[in-house]
């Protein structure tokens, strides 16, 4: 690879690195300003929504075991469009008590990296990124909740934009420390 | 030390009022540690998170943590998660499999059946002193398990469990016993484990057949999100029993439910319209249920409560929910997600996703049941909010013995349950004899008014 070469690939990387980010900002901003329908709006129709429970294993055990798997047994979420679609709905009811009246919530997303881009950083049809996450939930006068962990999101192009097929939410919390999971990550 | 005129006072069960102290005062809920969760019966875990030989998984009785493990031959034990040197947690892992459990401070070490084995430097330091068998892990007094259920109680001079239930038993069967009515067979395919601010009280009151909260749930009654909800259907629930009669039952122990009594024809009702196949597997669970258990099999389950804290769902979304007490203000709730263990892997994966969107922190439907606990729990702990007790007069005087099903029993929605539940742990703070925490003897007002 000529240098010349080199030097476009790597701006290619930072070009979809910052696409990337920006799309993750701008979908947290929907959740935070309480655009449920635009946000389901970016979900793929055969989304994967996955929050799994963290386990405390034995050294050694972790990659098999500290985490609960999509697609078996319980997590905390193991969601499809269908199922997101009806938290979305059961908010805009206005009667679903756990959310009414409504959290105040920012979503703080960092760290974000492409981990894969297919088939190439330009032209990136399919792109896995993983993130941070902060989010701070607060309700009524004095009830508040951060969640703190890791998010890795498969992206897939659709036109200028982007979808989100996959959503893995990988929370630091065992025991969770919040009495209700009202709200999306 | 709450005195039995005070108690009196809190729990005046017959005129249905019961102080908000029982759900906001720390000193009364020291005394409930003391005097409930060290004598009655509490649910552990289930046989199926511990397989085989050397399992183990850590669960919880009271506000205290103990280790569910299954010895070198298979026998089942339940001990105290405290090493008998400092105190230390022997194990500090969730569930999984040892020879031993080694304490991380000075090293003594466990068996799986409890027995104390290593000591570092015995001999220079111990030998003589140190009797090793006088110093196990601290077991309980009496464990059983019950269809597959592993429940224990401190107190060596407790009630056998199924004295225990008494009446109970029949119905917490239902939730137990395989969909077809074979007995047992089920197993745990998930724990949920989260921290809700609220007294562990109101999660149990919830399942002792509170069915008057429905209200709470208009929101995914509205929406829909049952196991008909993709064809259209609203609510949250099957349809199994819109021809049955409800029953609402207290038992004398302190436990309670909400069952149903199919109508004579006992026919089975379209319950899982989005899935031809799932819907085909719980007809032919039905149909060979009624085959097995004859005029038995009308009786079905919906919620209850085994007094103190252990709950269960028995229809679907199927689990058992403990109410672990932190604080008079905090539980931790532990939800153990129940299925046939030999049912499809298409039934498992449709009825895991079920449990997930309806139970737990996640669950559309729970989700406003803890809203309510909390700021429940939170607007009665005020000065003033105290001095004013809960209304328990629902359906007083209604309830009848025996009629249709054993037990005092309502047709109506009603609140004999909660109130022979209060009732019940008035006993305890009072240290009553078995026989009165079991309704045998000598419970004041126990006949008065149900």
């Amino acid at each position: 690879m000529s240098v010349a070469n080199a030097q476009e690939s790597v701006t290619a990387q930072w070009l979809l690195q910052q696409e990337i980010a920006d799309f993750l900002y701008a979908e947290a901003d929907l959740l935070d300003e309480r655009h449920f329908r635009e946000w389901l709006d970016l979900l793929a129709e055969d989304v994967s929504y996955f929050m799994p429970i963290r386990r405390n294993v034995k050294f050694g055990q972790q990659p098999e075991l500290e985490n609960t798997i999509s697609g078996s047994g319980i997590s905390w979420f193991d969601d499809d469009k269908w199922t997101l679609t009806k938290r979305v709905e059961q908010i805009l009811t206005g009667v679903h008590y756990a959310e009414e009246p409504l959290s105040r919530v920012s979503h703080l997303i960092s760290n974000v990296r492409i981990i894969r881009a297919s088939p190439s950083a330009e032209g990136a049809q399919e792109v896995t990124a993983k993130s941070r996450f902060l989010v701070y939930q607060n309700r009524q006068e004095y009830e508040t909740n951060i969640f703190a962990g890791k998010r890795i999101d498969v992206l897939r192009r659709a036109g200028m934009s982007w979808q989100i097929t996959k959503r893995e939410i990988v929370l630091d919390q065992n025991v969770l420390l919040a009495k209700n999971l009202t709200i999306f990550f | 030390m709450a005195t039995s005129l005070e108690v009196d006072q809190l729990v005046q069960s017959e005129r249905g009022l019961i102080s908000r102290e029982l759900f906001v005062n720390e000193d009364l809920f020291r005394e409930e540690l003391q005097k409930v969760f060290t004598r009655a019966w509490l649910f552990v875990g289930h046989e199926s998170l511990i397989p085989n030989p050397n399992d183990f998984f850590s669960s919880r009785m009271g506000d205290e943590s103990v280790i569910l493990s299954r010895d070198e031959t298979g026998q089942i034990h339940v001990f105290l998660n405290s090493c008998r040197h400092r105190g230390m947690k022997v194990c500090r892992y969730e569930q999984g499999n040892t020879s031993l459990f080694v304490c991380p401070y000075h090293s003594w070490s466990y068996k799986t059946d409890g027995r104390l084995l290593g000591v570092p430097m015995y001999k220079t330091l111990y030998e003589g002193t140190l009797n090793r068998a006088d110093w196990s892990l601290i077991e309980v007094g009496k464990l059983v398990n019950y269809r597959g259920t592993i429940w224990a109680t401190w107190d060596r001079n407790a009630p056998d469990f199924v004295d225990y239930l008494g009446g109970m038993k029949e119905h917490l069967d239902l939730a137990l016993d395989c969909r077809d009515g074979r007995p047992g067979g089920s197993e745990v395919i998930g724990v949920q484990k989260w921290v809700l601010p609220a007294n562990w009280k109101l999660g149990a009151e919830n399942f002792l057949g509170d069915t008057y909260h429905n209200p709470s749930h208009r929101s995914v009654d509205l929406i829909g999100i049952g196991p008909s909800a993709g064809a259209g259907k609203r609510g949250r629930r099957d349809d199994q029993y819109k021809k049955a009669t409800h029953v609402w039952v207290s038992f004398p122990a302190g436990h309670g439910v909400h069952s149903a009594l199919q109508s004579d024809d006992n026919e089975y009702a379209e319950s899982y319209l989005d899935h031809p196949q799932i819907e085909a597997y719980f007809r032919h669970c039905f149909e060979e249920r009624k085959r097995r258990l004859g005029e038995k099999s009308r009786l079905l389950p919906a919620v209850g409560t085994v007094f103190p804290n252990a709950s269960y769902l028995g229809l679907q979304p199927r689990g058992i929910c403990v109410w672990h007490p932190n604080s008079a203000v905090s539980t931790e709730a532990w939800r153990f997600y129940l299925v046939d263990k030999d049912a499809p892997q298409e039934v498992k994966e449709f009825l895991r996703r079920y449990y997930m969107r309806y139970s737990g922190p996640g669950g559309m439907t729970e989700q406003d049941d803890i809203e309510n606990w909390l700021y429940a729990t939170a607007a009665s702990s005020g000065t003033i909010a105290r001095q004013y007790p809960f209304n328990y007069q629902q359906s007083l005087n209604v309830a009848k013995m025996n009629d249709p099903v054993p037990g005092e029993v309502s047709t109506q929605i009603s609140e004999h349950i909660a109130r022979a539940f209060y009732r019940r742990w008035a006993s305890y703070l009072k240290d009553a004899p078995w026989d009165e925490l079991l309704g045998k003897s000598g419970v004041k007002g126990h006949s008065a008014a149900v």
